[in-house]
């Protein structure tokens, strides 16, 4: 193996000096003491090599020794992913916190995936059988999963079953197969194997549009600014604004198989919400915990910087794993800024031409290339898995102008602006309604949403002009159609994330109370006055927050919308002309 | 022993640098000048050559001074012999007490593991009822006060030291007046905590990088305090002035600046202070109170910015007063659901209704007629701004959200308010109730 010895030292960048190959992006240790800091290949002239260590770098001296790998930066993949908490290299934390206590440990690597456990395989292919990478070798139960064990995913070419183990249990390091590659060679293969993180797994037939709607139980993302399965988004906001608790419930409610959460340079604090609480909480569709579908990888601000770059790429990679198997996998990732700052470090250390506020001018690239890596598959087998992707971004003084936030606008599939505004006002979630988009479909009805919108879009062209002309110059007419677009505003938009029945709403019931506000709001009123008006919209807006905190088809649930009903019946005189039109033309479209 | 380099090569701003072997990254050395000793560390290594920053400052160092490495980064001493004393920021006394030397231990170790983190659950009282009912303090949250150089924080830190039932008191100054740092010790001594209280002072008329150690140095000796058992609380103030050394140092070093001058890592390098801030399972706690005082007022400058993004909310002080907009805990959630059912939509509510108010005030300055509705919330505004923003008051949790119905039910229906019926049944002023129904009667 290739070795060097330190010539400089700056921050976590080390350079070397080496005596033989060296390959980019392969992992180093630099050797302090006893500690072996690992450490990746940025840069490579002639014989000096440029390492970013993963590892803080105090006690690092110049001539201390460093060897290199000759492996690129990898995650394990196999059983037992699941319910783990990683560090930005795949640690597993808890197994450090057993071995070292309160405090990380640099330079101490354990296995990412348990060596005692013991795993019930079931075969799937049989001696004889011609296999290609990712095709299934046999099966193990992972909580409420067929985990499918897979040829390798770098192992091109075809390759014949020379051999496989009966049913039975096994541990990941116990060979399950044998098989014989086109120059006969024998390969022994156990349950795990690498893959470098910095490469996306292609080892499917298609890639295919992102159509199916990814539910998150949020009535103003499912209804307005919708995510796909396969899909992106994004979430900027400035600090405080709700990212986080957003991709919380999310992580919660999402309609999806399995959820990687990528907890990237933000506060450990927020991790351990979830490390404590998932472990409770059950998820409904499963009736198994929410951490038997999750997987977290955590590098929190105040861990290694350079580790946490990484970090993206080791969730990305596992989402991407679990999606080889048919499955739908979400990847949150909180913060995408973090990751591009450590980058920005980086590059500064290397002394690289500046882009846009001192990030690396490549920054857009490695962006899209991130995002990229999300997307619904079809696999050999005809199986459909996907991998969506969810970052938030943490623009500097809140304003999206700056370069990160735009090189995601520019790739993703759908934005969730969250607006100071809103959240100072406490209106949550604080995304604001009419600057976010999607380009993926609604879970509602066309024409009502479309209609919905318009009236959310001219309540607030009224709101806007009420600041110049004042209430008084306002007619009663602008003036009901404010109070509609308030009234959607703050029974439908907003959404109570902390109450234990309007935190996450199906599908099922968006809909049905969809179409409740959609005649509400198409209908015309017998109003005389802006403040009858005004006191009657309270009264309806009233009911319905008593509505939305009802079990889902309960009793009360209906005696309070037959109340709603009767309310609004009362002074109804007639239903909008556009609204009447939106609907028919979509009739007729359809017919 | 150690050898000692008398040939400086380079003095640029606050760094200098010498030619020298087998120098360790972030190793200590001590540089003798005719101004004294002053500490500097290795921040930097390039082949034999060794760039340190000097906490007392490049001003005043000469090429033929003396240059003395100690062998090992920065510690501190860390024994119950702290209560009480006051040091400098490179841990020196300043209180002509003795020198102490014993169990040294390392500053800026190694963050805690987050899978041995627990979830807060312990609010810090306060008797504000902005901080109380509508931004909850929690034990372990990490916590800045946003201001305006001239807003009274520094009071305010020192009442919420006082008010707090914490075991143990550091206070890390950085840049801090003499006589914001005076005003602290007779406070403390007044309200008898100076015993329980250790002092790291970095004054305004200190060499700059003697800044940067200070937190460090304070939460270090926080650190193994509470591994210790003992609850801590540790204010940090000013934090900007911390920022701004930095901020000299990378301009030194010839770091490209992000923004508006300061250096890309300015989020990882508070980040890796307020991160210090923990509950340790079966042991104490160390809770962070800081200032970050505003340059220009702007809360989209890189400090408060950056601050915003790593703690766990903010108070917003302005007019010395707690701003409702601005202000947050984010951990307030993971008590308020156990103080009192109304709580947290009270709060809420209150808020949303306030923010109404604010609207109103905006039409009312540009000359609108005020509506029937304009005029309720006006008057909301302004018993809410006098009974619960108001600094003075000091009173418990349970009698400020008391407080909340009744000038919710001074002001407004039940229905206006949009809280839900529910509550409103339980909660609402009876008398209220009372007068409505007859005032129905009488029309
Ligand atoms: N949906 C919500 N319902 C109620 N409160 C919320 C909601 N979203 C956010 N909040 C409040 O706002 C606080 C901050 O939210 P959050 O931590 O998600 O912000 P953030 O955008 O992630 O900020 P940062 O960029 O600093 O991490 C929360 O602690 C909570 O008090
Ligand atoms: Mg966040």
């Amino acid at each position: 193996m290739t070795s060097g010895k330190v010539i400089s030292v700056n921050g976590n960048m080390v350079r070397a000096e080496v005596d033989g190959d060296v390959s980019l992006n392969e992992v180093a240790y630099v050797i302090v003491g006893d500690q072996r800091l690992k450490s990746e290949v940025i840069r490579v002239r002639a014989n000096t090599v440029e390492v970013q260590v993963f590892e803080r770098t105090r006690g690092v001296g110049i001539g201390d020794q460093v060897e290199f790998t000759g492996e690129m930066l990898s995650v394990e993949l196999g059983p037992g992913l699941l319910t783990q908490i990683y560090d930005g290299l795949q640690n597993p934390l808890p197994k450090l916190a057993e071995k070292h206590g309160f405090f990380l440990k640099s330079g101490v690597y354990l296995d990412p995936l348990p060596r005692e456990s013991k795993w019930q395989f079931t075969p799937k292919a049989s001696v004889g059988d011609t296999v290609e990478r990712a095709d299934t070798l046999g099966i193990v139960p992972e909580g409420v999963f067929e985990h499918q064990i897979m040829v390798p995913f770098s192992f091109y070419g075809t390759y014949k079953v020379k051999s496989i183990v009966d049913a039975g249990e096994y541990t990941v390091d116990d060979t399950i197969a044998e098989i014989e590659d086109e120059e006969g060679t024998v390969h022994k293969l156990t349950m795990i194997f690498d893959w470098p993180v910095k490469r996306s797994i292609d080892a499917y037939e298609e890639r295919l549009k992102p159509t199916e709607p990814m539910i998150t139980k949020i009535r103003l993302i499912d209804g307005f600014i919708p995510v796909a399965r396969g899909g992106t988004y994004c979430i900027p906001g400035p600090f405080g604004a709700g990212k986080t608790v957003l991709q919380q419930i999310t992580s919660r409610n999402a309609e999806v198989d399995i959820v990687v959460i990528a907890a990237c340079g933000e506060r450990a604090g927020e991790v351990v919400e979830t490390l404590k609480e998932f472990p409770e909480l059950i998820d409904p569709r499963t009736g198994r915990t929410l951490m038997e579908r999750t997987v977290i990888i955590a590098n929190t601000s105040s861990m290694p910087v350079a580790a946490r770059e990484a970090s993206v790429y080791t969730a990305v990679t596992i989402a991407e794993y679990y999606r080889q198997m048919g499955l739908h996998v979400l990847l949150l990732a909180d913060s995408t800024s973090r990751w591009a700052q450590a980058m920005r470090e980086m590059s500064g250390r290397l002394e690289e031409i500046p882009g846009e506020e001192a990030f690396p001018a490549y920054l857009e690239s490695v962006i899209a290339a991130f995002y990229e890596r999300a997307g619904v598959v079809r696999m050999r087998d005809g199986s459909l898995g996907s991998v969506t992707i969810g970052g938030t971004v943490s623009p500097a003084g809140g304003n999206f102008e700056e370069p990160v936030t735009q090189a995601t606008l520019k790739v993703v599939g759908a934005f969730h602006g969250l607006s100071r505004a809103r959240s100072d006002a406490r209106k949550y979630p604080a995304i604001h309604p009419l600057e976010s988009w999607s380009k993926y479909e609604s879970s509602l009805d066309h024409a009502k949403q479309t209609y919905a919108q318009e009236i959310l879009f001219k309540g607030n062209e009224v709101s806007q002009m009420m600041k110049v002309v004042g209430e008084e110059g306002t007619s009663l007419n602008d003036y009901i159609v404010f109070l509609k677009s308030d009234l959607i505003d703050s029974v439908y938009l907003q959404q109570d994330s902390f109450d234990p029945v309007d935190a996450s709403v199906s599908v099922e019931r968006q809909r049905h109370i969809f179409d409740v506000i959609f005649d509400i709001i198409s209908a015309e009123y017998d109003l005389k006055e802006k403040e009858e008006a005004r006191n009657y919209f309270n009264q309806l807006r009233q009911k319905f927050i008593d509505y939305n905190g009802t079990e889902w088809d309960s009793t009360e649930f209906h005696e309070q919308e037959k109340d709603i009903r009767e309310t609004f019946e009362k002074r109804k005189t007639g239903v909008d002309e556009e609204a009447e039109y939106l609907l028919q033309k979509q009739e007729s479209d359809r017919g | 022993m150690r050898k000692v380099y008398s040939k400086i090569e380079s003095i640029e701003g606050n760094v200098i640098s010498v030619h020298a072997e087998g120098i360790r990254n972030e190793d200590l050395a001590v540089v003798t000048s005719r101004h004294g000793e002053s500490l500097a560390q290795v921040i930097r290594l390039d082949g034999d050559q060794v760039f340190l920053q000097v906490f007392s400052g490049g001003r005043g160092v000469s090429t033929g001074d003396e240059l003395r490495f100690l062998g090992h980064p920065m510690q501190v001493s860390f024994s119950d012999n702290l209560l009480g004393r006051i040091f400098t920021g490179s841990g020196v006394p300043r209180d002509n007490g003795p020198e102490l030397t014993e169990n040294l231990i390392e500053i800026a170790g190694p963050s805690v593991n987050p899978a041995k983190r627990i979830i807060p659950r312990n609010m810090i009282r306060t008797g504000i009822p902005m901080i109380d009912v509508f931004n909850s303090l929690v034990e372990s949250q990490k916590l800045p006060i946003f201001s305006l150089s001239g807003e009274p924080y520094n009071p305010l830190l020192a009442r919420i030291a006082m008010q707090a039932e914490v075991d143990l008191i550091i206070l890390g100054g950085m840049g801090l007046k003499y006589d914001d740092y005076l005003f602290f010790r007779d406070t403390l001594e007044e309200g008898g905590a100076l015993s329980r209280t250790i002092f790291f002072v970095h004054t305004a008329s200190d060499p700059v990088v003697e800044s940067l150690m200070v937190p460090d140095l304070a939460l270090a000796v926080a650190e193994n305090f509470a591994l210790n058992g003992k609850k801590v609380l540790v204010l940090l103030s000013d934090m900007t002035n911390f920022s701004d050394a930095l901020k000299e140092i990378s301009i030194t070093m010839e770091q490209v600046p992000s923004n508006r001058g300061y250096p890309g890592d300015l989020y990882s390098q508070l980040a890796s202070r307020y991160e210090k801030a923990v509950d340790f399972e079966g042991a104490g706690s160390i809770t962070i109170l800081a200032a970050t005082t505003m340059p220009g007022d702007d809360v989209t400058h890189p400090i408060p910015d950056n601050t915003g993004y790593i703690t766990e909310g903010q108070y917003y002080l302005r007019n010395e007063r707690i701003e409702p907009f601005g202000s947050l805990s984010r951990l307030k959630q993971m008590v308020n659901k156990k103080t009192r059912s109304d709580h947290r939509p009270l709060m809420d509510g209150m808020i949303r209704i306030y923010a109404a108010y604010k609207e109103s005030m905006e039409k009312k300055s540009m000359g609108f007629r005020m509506s029937d509705w304009d005029n309720k919330l006006l008057k909301y505004g302004t018993i809410f701004e006098r009974e619960m923003m108001d600094l003075t008051v000091n009173i418990p949790l349970e009698k400020a959200l008391d407080k909340g119905w009744q000038i919710l039910a001074e002001c407004f229906t039940p229905e206006e308010t949009g809280l839900r019926s529910e509550l409103i049944n339980e909660y609402w002023p009876k008398e209220a109730i009372e007068s409505e129904k007859q005032g129905e009667g009488e029309s």
